[in-house]
């Protein structure tokens, strides 16, 4: 009788979800530790790190995404009810919300158009393709609607996802403290303009910075997702 | 805990239909939250376990967005002809958003 070499079981291991799932999880938690380790430091994004390392993992054992996604996908799915947990933080911002109802108002419509006017021209500037700029329009919204959007308008939208998550990483690395080098020290204010211009990512961060930030950034990003997809198929139309 | 998940799925699952229902723009989950929001306010606060479970969600929300982010391997080819406009306008455009949004709101608020 011959004990299976090792191929044999990752063969068998590579046909259940055990392994994607376990990948993901252990990544993450490495990314974050050595997260800590470096203080903090918002170029060492947990986000940012944990990818890196499952993309080179899964490149050097030559697993297609695919299959990866058969068992990252229970992770993927948690996204749903974390956004709905939201409402919870947001709640207890209620007596602040309603006093900044207004001038949130105005900074969702200035945002939102911001974002979608500066990405188009700057990436058309710099000679991306029409499928690209459609993909990028959406880029400040959270995930689900970002690619809805993108399919909308004829992007690409598993690409839009990536620049999504390229987005947030983006934001939540450099938003902070270019809001406080602006002298921008009310933390709803912060919040506001991290979620957004970086979605979820922005509002894992900025619940590091405070409470009152963190819930302040979950309501932008819910609202301009909202605004956003009104406003892309607008000036997408506009933009030619 | 438990009942606690269930109710967030159930708020999920309510924003999913109304979504469908009604053709809105918007994706099920983010209707949820909206949905949840108001049942808090009418409510005049949220359970204890609730609150907990949240919490817990919460904590580890950047952990959520790993899945979807490894899908940048399967745009490799797309991104290493674009990634320069793509990198470039998005630090760009991210860093105007978070500006304008910023300022505007601190006008509006009048401080």
């Amino acid at each position: 009788m011959s004990t299976p070499d090792f191929r044999d079981i990752w063969v068998y291991l590579s046909t259940s979800p055990l392994l994607g799932l376990t990948l993901t999880l252990l990544a993450y938690q490495i990314a974050h530790a050595l997260y800590l380790k470096l203080g903090s430091h918002p170029l060492a994004n947990p986000v940012a790190l944990a990818v890196a390392l499952i993309v080179a993992i899964l490149t050097f054992t030559g697993t297609p995404y695919a299959v990866y996604f058969e068992g990252a996908q229970f992770v993927h799915f948690l996204l749903g009810p974390a956004t709905v947990a939201l409402a919870v933080p947001l709640y207890a911002q209620w007596p602040r919300l309603k006093k900044l109802f207004g001038a949130s108002m105005l900074a969702l419509a200035a945002g939102s158009v911001a974002s979608v006017i500066s990405v188009w021209y700057i990436a058309q500037a710099l000679g991306a393709q029409r499928q690209t700029l459609l993909s990028l329009a959406p880029k400040s919204v959270t995930t689900p609607i970002a690619m809805g959007i993108s399919e909308k308008i004829g992007g690409l939208p598993s690409f839009t996802a990536v620049l999504v998550i390229l987005t947030g990483v983006t934001g939540a690395i450099i938003a902070p403290s270019l809001l406080r080098a602006s002298g921008i020290r009310d933390d709803a204010i912060q919040g506001f303009a991290i979620g957004m211009c970086a979605h979820g990512i922005g509002t894992a961060r900025a619940f590091q910075l405070s409470e009152t930030a963190g819930a302040f950034s979950a309501l932008a990003m819910g609202l301009n997702g909202v605004v956003t997809s009104i406003v892309v198929p607008i000036a997408v139309n506009w933009l030619g | 805990m438990l009942a606690s998940i269930t109710a967030l799925l159930l708020f999920q699952l309510a924003g999913e239909v109304l979504v469908q229902w009604f053709g809105l723009p918007v994706p099920g989950p983010v209707l949820g939250m909206l949905l949840l929001f108001i049942v808090l306010i009418v409510r005049g606060g949220a359970p204890a376990a609730l609150r907990d479970t949240a919490n817990t969600l919460l904590q580890h929300l950047s952990l959520l967005f790993v899945p979807a982010g490894v899908g940048v391997m399967t745009h490799l080819g797309l991104f290493a002809t674009e990634w320069l406009p793509t990198t470039v306008a998005i630090l760009l455009s991210t860093a105007i958003t978070v500006l304008v949004t910023a300022g505007v709101m601190r006008m509006g608020a009048g401080r």
